[in-house]
């Protein structure tokens, strides 16, 4: 039985808890509203990227000059997994849960035969994936003391890619992220960077555009931007996952740590009124004696 | 025939502007055009330039660095890497674009070079223009 000193220290200390939770909760939820703007804000440029690039790419898909980006190096031997996590923890299972997706996915593709390499940004999935996958790890970006995720941050990394792309080093990348559904749920996603995802454009809303310079000349332009403009996205996604996760997840500190609160408390109580049962006892049974 | 489009302006952070035109000047790759509504559909790249944009309002003038247009009967949308409002941009500012490009040109080779050193000149004949 720990002393009433004990219990209260324990009280106390759980109390703090409480508070910093408490407090992370409230941070996170104000820049989940940063996060979320600035992900709505991105999307209009996504979508008209996506249309234009769709309409480009089913014009040029089938002749032989289109750009490697579009229609890939032809094999399916080496895969670049991209994988997107937080440089912070204590946000529940936001990192696990996207590292979760690539280790099947990597040992999926091993199973198969194929080449896995994976390049890590943010440190927490490094660190998961680093026991697995040592020999796999490619490279990693880190994005800690980025107050805020810009476009420049993407095209760092959308550079990296592409000039690995060219080297030769892989033959299809993947972008593992986290999307954002809602403060309580998201979802880890699996999106393929290289070659290009085009959405198969219906003929039938399929727009005839001159070119200038040439449609090729646009292509070539137009892909490497649409990979920064994809990783972009999933960055601008995983932040405002990231602090829904955390979010919940300190919601949910904060009440175990009431509830905590609440039970040490009723046995400090009980304890307390104990050892004055028991000295009023002791008093009445020695005055009883005389 | 309409009289005015929609105009997009849009960059990968935000949309800056989105309203009715009556004409907007755009600093294409392969020269200076001028979009009004029914226009042929048209995709081009930008080179570094001003795009004016006319509407009922007084115009608006913004300083891109790269991207694309595509223009339509009814609408032009820009999708532009970097975008300043005319008035805001400085000497400096393009001073740093050009710096940017040049530093480009430094670590490009072969085909890339070619390119970057085009976009130099671009930034160059940009700046000149201040």
């Amino acid at each position: 039985m720990p002393s009433l000193k004990d219990l209260k220290i324990r009280i106390e200390s759980v109390k703090s808890t409480r508070k910093i939770t408490k407090a992370m909760q409230m941070v996170a939820a104000a820049k989940l509203r940063r996060a979320q703007e600035s992900a709505e804000n991105a999307r209009p440029y996504a979508e008209r990227m996506q249309a234009v690039l769709g309409n480009l790419a089913s014009s040029s898909a089938d002749s032989s000059s289109a750009p490697l980006l579009l229609s890939g190096t032809g094999k399916d031997s080496v895969h670049l997994l991209v994988a997107a996590t937080s440089e912070r923890g204590l946000c529940g299972g936001f990192n696990s849960s996207i590292v979760r997706l690539v280790r099947s996915e990597a040992t999926k593709l091993q199973e198969r035969g194929k080449t896995v390499k994976i390049l890590t940004v943010g440190k927490k999935g490094r660190e998961q994936l680093r026991r697995d996958f040592e020999d796999a790890m490619v490279g990693h970006v880190d994005l800690s003391g980025q107050k805020r995720i810009g476009y420049q941050n993407a095209r760092v990394i959308a550079d990296d890619v592409l000039s690995r792309f060219e080297n030769g080093e892989f033959d299809v990348a993947t972008i593992f992220f986290s999307r954002f559904k809602s403060v309580i749920s998201q979802e880890p996603t699996a999106q393929r960077l290289v070659p290009a995802p085009v959405s198969p454009d219906s003929a039938s809303d399929r727009k005839f555009y001159e070119y200038e310079p040439g449609e090729n000349e646009i292509l070539e332009e137009l892909l490497p931007r649409a990979v920064a403009t994809q990783i972009f996205t999933a960055l601008l996604e995983n932040a405002a996952s990231e602090q829904g996760a955390r979010m919940t997840a300190m919601d949910n500190a904060t009440r175990n740590a009431g509830e905590m609160i609440d039970k040490l408390t009723i046995v400090y109580n009980r304890s307390r009124q104990a050892a004055i049962t028991k000295e009023l006892i002791e008093i009445i049974s020695g005055a009883e004696a005389l | 025939m309409a009289d005015s489009m929609r105009f997009d302006l849009v960059t990968p952070e935000k949309s800056l502007a989105s309203l009715q035109a009556s004409a907007v000047d755009i600093p294409g790759a392969e020269g200076d055009m001028t979009a009004m509504p029914d226009h042929a559909s048209l995709l081009t790249t930008l080179r570094p330039g001003f795009l004016r944009v006319q509407s009922d309002g007084p115009a608006s003038e913004y300083l891109v660095t790269g991207g694309f247009v595509e223009i339509t009967a009814s609408s032009v949308s820009v999708l532009a890497e970097t975008v300043v409002p005319k008035d805001e941009a400085t000497r400096e500012q393009v001073a740093e674009f050009t710096a940017a490009a040049e530093e480009e040109l430094s670590k490009s080779s072969g085909a890339e070079k070619d390119l970057a050193e085009k976009r130099l000149g671009e930034f160059r004949a940009l700046a000149a223009t201040f």
